[in-house]
């Protein structure tokens, strides 16, 4: 690990009266895998959103690289080199699936709209270029050979790895994904269990938000844990689990298997 | 999109050169059409603006008619007061009717067609949905009335007031004039062909990519890095040049530019955006084809309402067109086109 990537300060969001992120401050080390927990409503996405610039800050700072991400625009986030998924799948359904990868090659190409218009060879190589790179990542997620589907027609799991596909496209150092594995079965999970692992060898580093608890503890560095917007705790699987406010804050949910040895 | 290797590379292309020959030979073969097939080509140009500005990036307008109305009047003032005043005061009064002005005047009225559509675009694409729509009908409603003269004399005297402008020259290089309107029809129709292919060309491209996935989830894009703002200006002040020019090959058509709300009002505007919903707001190639339905459905009603209603009037052609803009709406909703792209699909599968 060679420092920190992405640091927040009392990273701070209110929705009208509701405090969904209190003041929530952690590091990202450069290359790890870290993972955020916490029950329903927690302010995980809500994290994601002020990361990535969708939502505006009520207070608080974001570091990304030493730089301050505070008011910047989502494109400009994006760009720098922060990607993201969404929990509720936001795939291009007007696309097929090798657009949608497509898509993600935006930033790292340049051409306008004269140039598109007159098809200039300036336009038409680099769309040459933007085709090779999305295959690239659509091989990547194992979907190269869905590449002209509408995207929309994928099975679910599969519209996830293509979501994954497209924010890598954009080739990014850091990669944040909202539930990844939520609605995928057992071979989908352990699959993209490997895929993310393999980002994370690539050099990328990645911001998961999981409820699957076994999932997570065998993938993850170190996990941080969120209620009720607040962080209550911060560490590696094993101490995690056997901290006190952790197992407070999970009683009462069904899904606890995860606490007990 | 475009099959990087064989011959659906050229699949736009090949489908241009046909389409081109066929309209082609509307001249030579059913002579009786081509000032329905001028008004047509006219019609199609600003719908495949309204195509790319809805169908893909998503953004509602219902004040189109006033960019083709800037485009018109931009000519018709320019080749009408202002190039024969400009000749006198250089002392040059045979330049009162060069044939290179009315080209200066399209050009000028894209230019200017184009300012206009940046700076209304800037405030007023951050609005959504109805609040954008309001704004577009509200700007078609001002620059309407000021066509009309705004009861205002020194404008008046700029837009011609209730009569407009006539007199508005046949375009024309050197002495070869695009006259009569079997030449003028080719004309249209070349340029029809050419926003066809540059629209189809800007679809499949890194920037159409960007205007689609605002439509897709605006949120994701922007998360990818597209900058929507400048995409929908972008695409917006695109739309309102196709329109510009559109309305200067109007009025050089109609040789007037005149204020009636069929041709740059509110009507208009509405008329527009139903040829691109019926032509498949999300498709170019049905731009041309909704255009169509819409001049004959019109034509149509205006002979078979009659016959129909003994006292049969304007108000029922509007009754009878919005009852049929509702029926496509419930029953097929990307448009017409596509609906019988996929019916022949349907069939031949079932056949199959
Ligand atoms: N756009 C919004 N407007 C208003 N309130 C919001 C908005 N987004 C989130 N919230 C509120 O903020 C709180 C945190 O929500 P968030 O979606 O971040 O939780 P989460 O941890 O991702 O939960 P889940 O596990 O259900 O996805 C919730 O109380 C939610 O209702
Ligand atoms: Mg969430």
């Amino acid at each position: 690990m060679d420092g920190t990537i992405l640091k927040t300060v009392n990273l701070r969001k209110e929705f009208g009266g509701v405090v969904a992120v209190m003041d929530v401050s952690f590091e990202v080390e450069r290359g790890e895998i870290l993972a955020i927990i916490g029950p329903n409503g927690a302010g995980k996405t809500t994290l994601f959103n002020l990361i990535s610039g969708v939502h505006p800050l009520t207070g608080g700072e974001i570091y990304f690289k030493g730089q301050r991400l505070n008011g910047l625009k989502p494109h400009v986030i994006s760009s720098l080199g922060i990607a993201r998924t969404f929990q509720n799948v936001q795939l291009f359904g007007n696309m097929t699936v090798l657009e949608n990868v497509m898509v993600g090659r935006h930033h790292r190409s340049s051409y306008g709209l004269l140039a598109a218009a007159l098809r200039l060879p300036r336009a038409r190589a680099e769309e040459q270029e933007i085709i090779a790179k999305a295959r690239e990542y659509l091989s990547m997620v194992g979907l190269a050979e869905r590449a002209e589907l509408n995207a929309l027609s994928l099975p679910f799991g599969q519209q996830r790895m293509l979501e994954i596909a497209r924010a890598m496209a954009t080739e990014p150092e850091v990669l944040m994904l909202d539930e990844p594995g939520a609605g995928l079965n057992r071979p989908e999970k352990e699959e993209l269990a490997r895929l993310v692992e393999q980002i994370r060898q690539g050099g990328v580093t990645v911001l998961l938000v999981e409820h699957d608890m076994e999932f997570v503890m065998g993938l993850a560095d170190r996990i941080i844990v969120l209620d009720y917007g607040e962080k209550i705790a911060e560490g590696t699987p094993a101490e995690v689990q056997n901290n006190p406010r952790v197992i407070a804050a999970y009683l009462g949910e069904e899904d606890v298997g995860f606490l007990r040895p | 999109m475009i099959r990087e290797t064989g011959w659906g590379r050229y699949r736009n292309y090949i489908g241009v050169i046909i389409f081109a020959v066929v309209v082609g030979l509307v001249p030579v073969l059913a002579k009786k059409y081509v000032h329905v097939m001028t008004l047509i080509g006219i019609h199609s140009i600003v719908t495949m603006g309204l195509c790319l500005l809805m169908g893909y990036a998503g953004q509602i307008s219902l004040g189109q008619a006033a960019f083709y109305g800037l485009g018109a009047y931009s000519s018709a003032i320019l080749t009408v007061k202002f190039f024969p005043w400009l000749s006198v005061q250089m002392g040059q009064p045979d330049l009162e009717s060069w044939w290179v002005w009315p080209w200066v005047a399209i050009l000028v009225g894209m230019v200017f067609t184009a300012m206009v559509a940046y700076f209304i675009g800037a405030p007023i694409l951050r609005l959504r949905g109805n609040y954008l729509a309001m704004a577009t009908l509200g700007f078609g409603i001002v620059v309407h009335g000021i066509f009309k003269g705004f009861g205002l004399d020194f404008v008046r005297n700029i837009t011609g007031g209730g009569t407009g402008i006539p007199g508005v020259p046949r375009l024309a290089i050197g002495s070869f004039a695009f006259w009569p309107k079997e030449i003028y029809y080719y004309l249209v129709w070349a340029t029809t062909l050419l926003v066809l292919l540059l629209s189809l060309n800007i679809v499949n491209s890194r920037v159409g990519r960007a205007l689609r996935s605002v439509h897709g989830s605006e949120v994701a894009a922007n998360t990818l890095g597209i900058d929507t703002d400048r995409y929908k200006l972008q695409v917006l002040v695109l739309s309102a040049i196709f329109a510009s020019v559109a309305g200067s090959f109007y009025a050089h058509y109609m040789t007037v530019a005149a204020p009636d709300a069929h041709s740059y009002g509110f009507t208009a505007s509405v008329n527009l955006l139903v040829m691109a919903a019926i032509g498949g707001l999300a498709s170019i190639w049905g731009a041309p084809f909704g255009a169509a339905a819409v001049i004959l459905i019109k034509d149509t009603i205006r002979d078979v309402m009659p016959k129909l209603l003994k006292y049969a009037s304007g108000e029922h052609e509007i009754i009878a067109f919005g009852l049929i803009l509702v029926l496509i709406m419930i029953f097929m909703p990307d448009g017409v086109t596509v609906w019988l792209v996929d019916a022949v699909r349907r069939t031949r599968r079932r056949t199959a």
